[in-house]
């Protein structure tokens, strides 16, 4: 019996930062209530960036994992680099949330606070190497998003928004814990390691895994729990109602951050848990076919919706389809060229780097939906985006490049993330013909949506309706935080290579060390 | 499938325990007298008259003066048997990294406290 000492401290300084700067949040806005509300977002900052140095110090590193807490949470470049994307799209939602809240007249204390605790669920999310701390990740992230989902209090959209996700996502939680019930009733151990050497074991014991009803029934449910923090078909029907109803910041926030986290742990538990040939064949025929329904109607019904907020909802659950589909090429039994995985390291960076592209261009678009105003209401529709490049051409060539990026056109790095995503679907020894066309197909419908919001801002007459372009409500944080993500959305299709060489490092080790096949050698 | 006899006394317990509890229910409703007086079918409100309906609005503080309550007395439950067990961690030679976690994890619900205080929870107006 190991106890946990300085070692784990270190390892898990992110976490730790994250939870205590949430706290001091708490604390300042609680004993000096007269504070500024500019030091509450620049603290909130500061945490941030503290959190971010140790991850880029263990990326830097040569990413020996660090298993700590008693095999609980592992520090490894992988956990590093998704905490890196949290905390970028953590960075950009308070900088575009600090004049919303000031607009909106919504307290920021809690507000900051609950954004931090949502960073350290997720950050536990990503480190987790065992099924019991991704839930304890998973609620950390959740319970938090359910306050935020409400924090316009007196709005009945938002009130819709947050029980709505509330009880739903409850109930996805219900089912996330009975599966590793199941897992644990089927393997013994809730340790994502140990079960795998379950798995590599049962054959020379004449067990075959891929039977194993209650196994499958296990996985089948944490599929569920999972598919419901990423918002895939059919658990999506929360989706365009809470993202509509929600305060605009939290759902720029939750659409990426709870999103690359859902996929952080769904990566490690399903790419490293479970190998066996057997089950993965069961899971990667059922994640093929929720990706291909994902892509399918997020995409579609995104190009019949008016409202703006719910048309980045819909492209939001299109998204997760597309990454899930990278999802598929790391769990497909005969994906990978040999063992050791190489096609399976390579899919798995690239919906590392998808998830980080996603976050900076998505954010980006709420914010330029965030910075516009009509006749003193926050916009709805995509009509109300008429005549925004005659009357500010910078925010509206900012918002192109974004949406560019989304719809996955060159030069931007969304363009990167499907090339990579494809890539590794072709890659597989016996490649998905079916979901590699599907996957281009449903591509080329988001152009039309997403060049609609672009006609609608430089090519549509004003009407009657709408007279005028939108006004312009922007202070410097968000200035920057639009700048920062144009650039991060640029500077990913020029620096594509290395960034995704910087995943790929990271997830080779997984595969090598750390995910640790041969099972048997740590 | 190996492991599933495993489950089989599961099962039979989950079966005797729901026979028993809807064989008791059906008993006690079989074999009671029944004798109404209106003394008796008034709600119990430890001698008191009861008065209006229990349906009505309550003061949202019970709520949250309840769930301060609860927050704390669940942190008992998790103090007890660290206490019980901190010895044998001492004897082990982990005693002061044990006992650290466990003022770590007061602070954070201390924290809590100080910030629903200072918030006015505790202020009854």
């Amino acid at each position: 019996m190991t106890v946990p000492g300085l070692r784990d401290a270190v390892a898990i300084a992110p976490q730790f930062l994250l939870g205590g700067f949430a706290m001091l949040v708490l604390l300042l806005d609680a004993f000096f209530p007269r504070i500024h509300r500019r030091w509450l977002t620049a603290v909130t900052l500061l945490g941030l960036v503290a959190a971010s140095v140790p991850a880029i110090l263990e990326l830097r590193g040569k990413g020996e994992p660090d298993r700590v807490m008693q095999n609980m949470l592992q520090a490894d470049g992988y956990t590093a680099f998704f905490t890196l994307v949290f905390l970028i799209g953590g960075a950009l939602s308070v900088l575009l949330s600090a004049r919303y809240l000031e607009r909106e007249g919504m307290a920021e204390g809690e507000y900051y606070a609950l954004l931090l605790l949502t960073m350290l669920g997720a950050v536990v999310m990503a480190a987790s190497i065992n099924l019991l701390t991704v839930f304890l990740g998973l609620e950390i992230l959740s319970i938090s998003l359910y306050i935020l989902a409400g924090y316009r209090a007196g709005r009945d959209a938002g009130d819709e928004a947050a029980l709505k996700y509330f009880l739903l996502g409850a109930f996805a939680s219900a089912f996330f814990l009975y599966g590793i019930a199941l897992v644990y009733g089927a393997s013994g151990s809730l340790n994502i390691e140990e079960i795998r050497t379950f798995l590599a074991d049962a054959p020379s014991q004449g067990r075959e895994p891929g039977n194993n009803l209650v196994l499958l029934a296990g996985i089948a449910m944490l599929l569920v729990g999972f598919g419901f923090k990423v918002a895939v078909v059919p658990f999506h029907v929360w989706t365009p109602d809470v993202y509509e109803g929600a305060p605009t910041s939290v759902t720029a926030f939750m659409s990426v951050v709870a999103k690359a986290a859902g996929f952080a742990a769904f990566l490690r538990v399903m790419g490293v848990g479970f190998q066996d040939r057997g089950v993965q064949l069961h899971i990667s025929a059922v994640l093929a076919s929720i990706a291909a329904l994902t892509m399918l109607v997020g995409n579609v019904v995104a190009v019949v919706q008016p409202g703006l907020k719910r048309l980045l909802a819909y492209s939001s659950i299109a998204h997760a389809g597309y990454m899930l589909v990278g999802v598929v090429a790391v769990v497909r039994p005969d994906g990978g060229f040999a063992m050791g995985g190489g096609n399976q390291s390579q899919a798995m960076s690239a919906v590392m780097f998808y998830a980080l592209v996603y976050t900076v261009s998505n954010l980006g678009a709420f914010g330029v939906v965030m910075a516009l105003r009509r006749k003193g209401q926050e916009i709805r529709d995509v009509a109300d985006l008429t005549g925004l490049a005659a009357r500010h051409p910078w925010l509206a060539a900012a918002m192109t490049l974004f949406l560019l990026s989304l719809a996955g056109l060159p030069p931007t790095g969304g363009f990167f993330g499907k090339l990579f995503l494809l890539n590794a679907l072709v890659g597989m020894n016996t490649p998905l013909p079916w979901l590699i066309v599907l996957f281009a197909l449903t591509s080329v419908v988001s152009f039309y949506y997403y060049l609609g919001v672009v006609r609608a801002m430089y090519l549509d007459r004003p009407t009657e309706e709408h007279p005028e372009a939108p006004d312009l409500d922007m202070d410097w944080n968000m200035r920057i935080a639009l700048g920062l993500s144009a650039v991060g959305t640029v500077a990913l299709g020029l620096w594509a290579g290395g960034a995704f060489g910087l995943a790929e490092r990271v997830t080779a080790a997984m595969f090598q060390s750390g995910g640790g096949f041969p099972a048997a050698m740590r | 499938m190996p492991p599933l006899p495993d489950y089989v006394p599961v099962g039979i317990v989950a079966i005797i325990a729901v026979i028993f509890s809807v064989l008791v229910m059906w008993l006690a409703d079989r074999l009671s007298p029944r004798k109404p007086k209106p003394e008796k079918l008034s709600t119990y409100e430890c001698g008191e008259r009861p008065e209006g309906q229990a349906w009505s609005q309550f003061n949202v503080r019970f709520y949250i003066f309840a769930l301060m309550f609860v927050i704390f007395d669940v942190e008992t439950v998790f103090i007890f048997p660290w206490a019980v067990r901190l010895h044998w961690f001492r004897s082990m030679e982990m005693g002061l990294i044990i006992f650290l976690e466990m003022v770590i994890f007061i602070a954070v619900l201390l924290i809590g406290l100080a910030y629903a205080w200072k918030k006015g929870v505790l202020k009854w107006v």
